[in-house]
C-alpha cells in the first residue's frame, strides 16, 4: 500500500520535474554561445597595411612600442600608457604622456578588430592610430621628421630589410611636421612635396610596423567561456567552469531585463559602435563632444583608408565611405568597450569618470540624461542583489 | 484490495488534472515573437503602388556586425524593370530609437531593375527596419523592409 503510494507520488514528480523550466531558454543558450571566445573568427587579413603579417614588421614593431627613444624627449613610449601586464592600460583615468591627456588609455586586447580607433573613432585604421600618439603634444609628442631621422639612425638596416631603400634625407630639417609648433609646421611647409611625401611614406610604415605587432594582441579565454563551452556543448562543468548562482543570475540579466547584451554583444562584447549613455562630462577638462567631432577628422587623416598610403584597393575602405557623418546620435557618443578584462581595469568610461563596476551598474541603472544630445539608455529598477550579481558576473570575464 | 484501485484512481486523477493544468498554461501562452513579429517579406508594393521592390542580401546570408551588400530590385506594376532611380535610404531599430550605424548607398545598377546597396551593416540582434524613398520617371514612392535577426 505504502509503496503504491511512494510509486504514484513518484510518478507525479518525474511528471512536475519534466514540465520544469530549464537554466536557460533556449534563446539564452543561443545570445551565451554567441559571446563565447570560440566564436570569434580569426583575424582577417589588413590589405591596407601589406606588413601587417610579416613577422620582421612586427618585431621592429614591438621593439618601437617599447622604445622610449621614440619621443620628444625620450621619456614616453607607447608602452608607458599600454602596460604590457596591465592588459596593456594604465589603471589611470586619463592617459599621462609628456603631458596629461583628456581620455582614458583603451587597452589593446583584439584592437585589430575594430572599424575605428580612439573612444570617438578619429582614425580609421591600426596603423594610422599608431601614428597620432607619436604627434600628440600631450603624448609622445615628437614629430614626423625627427621619427624618420630617428629610424634611420637607429634601425635603418632593419626598416630596409623590411620596406625597402630610405629615401635621400639630404636636405630634411630634423624637426618638421604639418602639425606640432609653429617652427616645425615652417619647416615642413617650406619643403618640397616630394620630401613630404618621403617623410610620409617612412612615417606610415612605422605605424604599418606598430600595428603588425599589435595584431598579435588577442583576448584569452576567462571562466565565461569554459562555462559557455560547456553549456553550450551539454558537457558537466569542472573547476572554475562551474558558475555560482550569482553569476548566473547575473549572465541571466545581462542578456535579459538588463539589456546589456544589446551593446556589449558578440565574442568580444562590444557592436563596435557608438553610442551616448549619458556618461557625465569631467570638470575642468576642455569639452568633449566624442563621434561627432571625430567624423571630420577621420576624414581629414592623410594616413585614413582613402588617402596616399593605403596598401591594396579601395574595396577595404567600406567603414570609412559609409560612415554615418552626421546626426544628433553621434553627440557624445563613445565606442562601446569591450568587456573581457574589464572587472580588474577599473576606472571605467571614457574619461575615468566610474571608479568601480558597481558606479557603472549604478549610473546605467539610473540612466541620467546626457549634458548634450540624447542617451540612448532607459532607467532599470534594479534591486541590490542584481546589481551585485550583474557585477558578479562580469568578473567572470576577468578570471 | 479494494482500496488499492482508490488510491490507483486518485493517482490517475491527479495526473489528468495535471495534465489539465498544463494544457491550460500552454494553449494560453503567448504567441511567439516569430508569428506576432513585423512583416518580413522580402518582396512587395511600395506604399502608393508605384512600383514591386525586392531588397535580398547579395550573398544570401546576413552576418551580425559585418558590411554587407544587398540587392534592392525594383519593377514597375506592368513588370518593367526600373532604371535610373533615385534611391535614398534610411532606418533604424524601431525599438531601441536609433538609426542606422551606418550610411548605406546605392553603389552600382547591375541592370534588370537592380541596384546594389553598400555599407549596411547590422551591429545587434532584433528588428531592423530600412526605408527606401524611390524616384524614377514612374514617379516617387517609398517603401519599407524589416529586418529581424
Amino acid at each position: 500500500m505504502t509503496r503504491l503510494f511512494c510509486f504514484l507520488a513518484l510518478t507525479v514528480a518525474v511528471i512536475l520535474v519534466g514540465c520544469g523550466k530549464p537554466d536557460f531558454s533556449d534563446a539564452e543558450k543561443k545570445t551565451i554561445a554567441s559571446l563565447a571566445l570560440n566564436t570569434l573568427p580569426s583575424l582577417k587579413p589588413d590589405t591596407t597595411n601589406r606588413f601587417a603579417d610579416v613577422p620582421a614588421a612586427a618585431a621592429l614593431g614591438s621593439t618601437l612600442f617599447f622604445d622610449l627613444g621614440m619621443s620628444r624627449d625620450g621619456t614616453v613610449s607607447c608602452s608607458t600608457c599600454h602596460k604590457i601586464d596591465r592588459q596593456f592600460q594604465d589603471d589611470l583615468p586619463r592617459a599621462v604622456g609628456v603631458g596629461r591627456t583628456n581620455r582614458r588609455t583603451m587597452p589593446l586586447a583584439g584592437v585589430a578588430r575594430d572599424p575605428f580607433f580612439f573612444w570617438d573613432g578619429r582614425r580609421d585604421s591600426l596603423w594610422a592610430q599608431a601614428l597620432t600618439p607619436l604627434e600628440n603634444p600631450l603624448e609622445q609628442a615628437g614629430n614626423r621628421a625627427a621619427y624618420a631621422h630617428y629610424i634611420k639612425a637607429r634601425f635603418g638596416e632593419r626598416y630596409e630589410r623590411i620596406f625597402g631603400p630610405l629615401p635621400d634625407f639630404s636636405g630634411i630639417p630634423s624637426n618638421a611636421s604639418p602639425l606640432g609648433t609653429d617652427a616645425e609646421k615652417a619647416a615642413w611647409n617650406a619643403m618640397s612635396d616630394g620630401q613630404r611625401d618621403a617623410i610620409n611614406r617612412v612615417y606610415a610604415n612605422i605605424g604599418k610596423a606598430i600595428a603588425a605587432f599589435e595584431r598579435s594582441i588577442e583576448p584569452a579565454q576567462t571562466r565565461f567561456d569554459r562555462f559557455a563551452l560547456d553549456l553550450a556543448t551539454g558537457a558537466e562543468p569542472k573547476g572554475d567552469a562551474i558558475f555560482s548562482r550569482e553569476e548566473i543570475l547575473g549572465l541571466k540579466l545581462f542578456i535579459g531585463k538588463a539589456n546589456c547584451v544589446t551593446c556589449h554583444n558578440g565574442p568580444r562584447f562590444t557592436d563596435n559602435g557608438f553610442h551616448n549613455t549619458g556618461v557625465p562630462p569631467v570638470a575642468d577638462l576642455p569639452p568633449d563632444r566624442g563621434r561627432v567631432d571625430a567624423v571630420a577628422q577621420v576624414e581629414a587623416d592623410p594616413f585614413n583608408c582613402l588617402g596616399a598610403y593605403r596598401d591594396g584597393d579601395v574595396s577595404a575602405c567600406g567603414e570609412l565611405r559609409f560612415m554615418v557623418k552626421d546626426g544628433p546620435q553621434l553627440i557624445r557618443a563613445y565606442k562601446t568597450p569591450s568587456l573581457r578584462g574589464a572587472a580588474t581595469r577599473p576606472p571605467y568610461m571614457h574619461a575615468g569618470q566610474f571608479s568601480s563596476l558597481d558606479e557603472v551598474v549604478a549610473h546605467y541603472a539610473k540612466a541620467a540624461p546626457s549634458v548634450e544630445g540624447t542617451s540612448e539608455i532607459h532607467p532599470l529598477e534594479l534591486s541590490d542583489r542584481e546589481r551585485a550579481a550583474l557585477v558578479a558576473f562580469l568578473k567572470t570575464l576577468s578570471e | 484490495m479494494a482500496s488499492i484501485w482508490r488510491y490507483l484512481l486518485a493517482g490517475l486523477g491527479l495526473a489528468a488534472l495535471l495534465v489539465g493544468v498544463l494544457a491550460v498554461v500552454y494553449l494560453t501562452a503567448p504567441q511567439s515573437a516569430q508569428l506576432a513579429g513585423p512583416d518580413l517579406s522580402r518582396t512587395k508594393k511600395t506604399d502608393n503602388g508605384l512600383y514591386i521592390a525586392s531588397f535580398v542580401p547579395e550573398r544570401g546570408v546576413v552576418r551580425q556586425g559585418e558590411l554587407e551588400s544587398w540587392l534592392l530590385t525594383l519593377k514597375t506594376k506592368t513588370g518593367a524593370s526600373v532604371e535610373r532611380a533615385a534611391i535614398a535610404i534610411s532606418g533604424g531599430m524601431p525599438q531601441h530609437n536609433h538609426g542606422l550605424p551606418t550610411s548605406p548607398q546605392v553603389t552600382d545598377y547591375l541592370g534588370e531593375g537592380r541596384y546594389r546597396i553598400e555599407g549596411l551593416k547590422f551591429t545587434m540582434s532584433g528588428w531592423w527596419q530600412l526605408r527606401f524613398a524611390i524616384s524614377s520617371g514612374a514617379g516617387s514612392d517609398t517603401v519599407l523592409f524589416n529586418v529581424v535577426l
